[in-house]
């Protein structure tokens, strides 16, 4: 064989170990954070943690169950608020807005994913929570809720403009109008994308601490409503994680697991809905 | 328009025979169920149809045929304003709908009356039952009796009815390509169109789904009027007893089907079918 021969082979197995190799790097990060997070978690989960207010500080022991809630509760709310306006909105995008408009909406959805989550913090501080005069589940829910829109926004514009054409002028040609059109035929072939890209997008925003640290704040004990503040996971993981008490620390590495198993739950939800068996059903 | 005032309409003639740009005229007799005049067509700037007149005669099978982008499917979409999603497309002329000119008519309306089939059948991913009673849900207010009654019968007139019959609430995903376009046959029966558009309903069939699809048209014309697009000349020497030759967005000729087959008038129309070009 002749030198180039060699010397082409020699290269492509070094680039194919190169890419191998950070291929490689890219999962087993991901492996040794989930690793980690499952060993120490693990360790300190038990039932007291999902029952249990947290415990005075210096008294071991006690759980997050408030914070548990807390954080449902923070969700369910921005999502009632920030799902239907995304949806609704993706819709106009997708179907009726006119090129100019739906460019700059697109555009403005974009920019509003790409503010810094506790830019968005400071945006619920100052109008919530500054005219109400305290930290509220509220607040907290509105801040998610802004997250959420451009999320919903251009998932659904993405799976409406993934329907075919085809089906559009299918019921077009059968005298439905556009309206009825977009409702009967065009959501319904796009809605289990929609809220595949729509629990995606939630989960990762139930995950967010910044926006809650001076929205919802914190609480010891169950929120009393709400317009009062509230616990949440992240904010609980944040305040355990730089306290000097070993119990704490062990209760924020629970804590990180039950984040990361709902997330998990999410995601397998989402893989669910968008599979093929289940889109073939009925 | 005239000549003068728009030169473009003398690119593609390639005939310098005058008489290819007078209008065309029937030297037979027949009902005509639509009347199109000096349609004119456009997407943005670009002319897709020239001055195009024909008659489309009643309870027929009228077949278009020419080349790929000769406009004969713009034309098609232009019966039903289907064109309409398209940006920027715009049609001018009259196109009459039993003397009611369509292109005034509100398109809902006009739709329920013309019908249309597309070249790759579109089912709606919902039941064989629902994908018929669609238009019957949009159009009609029936209860569940009538509803189950209309769906039977155009299933029926579609030759779906006995295939289907045990499974109406299955996937229309489930049925095969031939099915799945008569499906749609069906879908577009329900709501008892005057007119039906066919656009190369067939170029996605294998033989024997298409000779379900023709012998269907031959029964479908005693309740309906058909326009078929085709790419295919032998099928339109089939099922059509009226054919229009189509090239570079203008109608060259139309006459009865075994005049445009046998003893065509123009130079192009020949050309085209004895397979010199296109």
């Amino acid at each position: 064989m002749s030198f180039h021969s060699y010397w082409r082979k020699a290269v492509n197995s070094l680039m194919f170990s190169l890419t191998a190799l950070c291929a490689l790097a890219t999962v087993s990060v991901l492996f040794f954070i989930l690793g980690y997070l499952v060993w120490n978690g693990a360790r300190s989960i038990n039932w007291d943690f999902f029952t249990q207010l947290p415990k005075p500080v210096g008294e071991p022991g006690g759980g997050m169950a408030n914070a548990i809630t807390g954080s449902a509760r923070l969700v369910l709310l921005a999502s009632l608020i920030g799902v239907p306006v995304g949806f609704v909105g993706g819709i106009y995008l997708a179907e009726f807005g006119g090129r100019r408009y739906s460019f700059l909406i697109r555009y403005t959805a974009d920019l509003l994913n790409g503010v810094p989550s506790i830019v968005i913090g400071i945006f619920a501080y100052a109008v919530v929570v500054v005219p109400m005069k305290r930290f509220s589940t509220l607040a907290g829910a509105l801040a998610l809720s802004v997250m959420i829109v451009p999320i919903t926004v251009r998932s659904t514009e993405q799976f409406l403009r993934a329907v075919p054409h085809s089906l559009r002028e299918g019921a077009l040609a059968l005298g439905a109008s556009k309206c009825r059109t977009v409702v009967t035929v065009v959501i319904p072939a796009a809605i289990r994308g929609v809220l595949t890209g729509v629990i995606l997008g939630v989960a990762r925003v139930a995950a967010e601490t910044a926006p809650l640290l001076f929205t919802s704040f914190n609480n010891r004990y169950w929120s009393q409503g709400w317009d009062q503040p509230a616990a949440s996971l992240p904010v609980m993981i944040f305040t355990y994680a730089i306290a000097p008490y070993d119990d704490w620390h062990r209760q924020a590495w629970a804590a990180g697991l039950v984040l990361l198993g709902l997330m998990l739950l999410a995601n397998v939800t989402a893989r669910l809905v968008l599979s093929p068996k289940a889109a073939r059903g009925s | 328009m005239t000549l003068e005032e728009n030169p473009t309409l003398m690119l593609g003639t390639q005939s310098q025979d005058p008489s290819s740009d007078t209008p065309l005229r029937k030297p037979w007799d027949f009902d005509p169920k639509m009347r199109v005049s000096n349609l004119n067509f456009h997407y943005g700037s670009h002319q897709a149809l020239f001055d195009i007149s024909l008659e489309i005669p009643k309870n027929r099978v009228t077949a278009l045929i020419g080349p790929s982008g000769c406009g004969k499917s713009t034309f098609l979409r232009t019966l039903n304003r289907m064109y309409e999603t398209v940006r920027h497309a715009r049609a001018e002329g009259e196109v009459l709908l039993d003397e009611e000119n369509i292109l005034r008519m509100d398109v809902v309306q006009l739709r329920r009356r013309v019908g249309m089939l597309f070249q790759k059948s579109n089912p709606f991913p919902k039941s064989i039952f629902d994908n018929v009673a669609y238009g019957l849900r949009v159009n009609a207010h029936l209860n569940r009796a009538a509803l189950r009654d209309a769906v039977e019968q155009s299933l029926r007139r579609a030759a779906l009815w006995d295939e289907v019959k045990d499974h109406l609430h299955k996937s229309a995903y489930a049925l095969s390509g031939g099915q799945q376009q008569r499906l749609c046959i069906a879908r577009a029966l329900a709501v008892n169109p005057e007119v039906l558009l066919l656009d190369e309903p067939c170029s996605a069939l294998d033989p024997i789904a298409t000779a379900k699809i023709e012998e269907l048209l031959f029964t479908l014309k005693d309740n309906c009027t058909i326009v078929i697009v085709t790419h295919n000349m032998q099928q339109a020497a089939r099922v059509a007893e009226y054919t229009g030759f189509f090239l570079l967005g203008k109608l060259i000729e139309f006459d009865r089907t075994k005049v445009v087959f046998t003893n065509p008038s123009k130079k192009q129309t020949e050309d085209y079918i004895t397979g010199r070009f296109g």
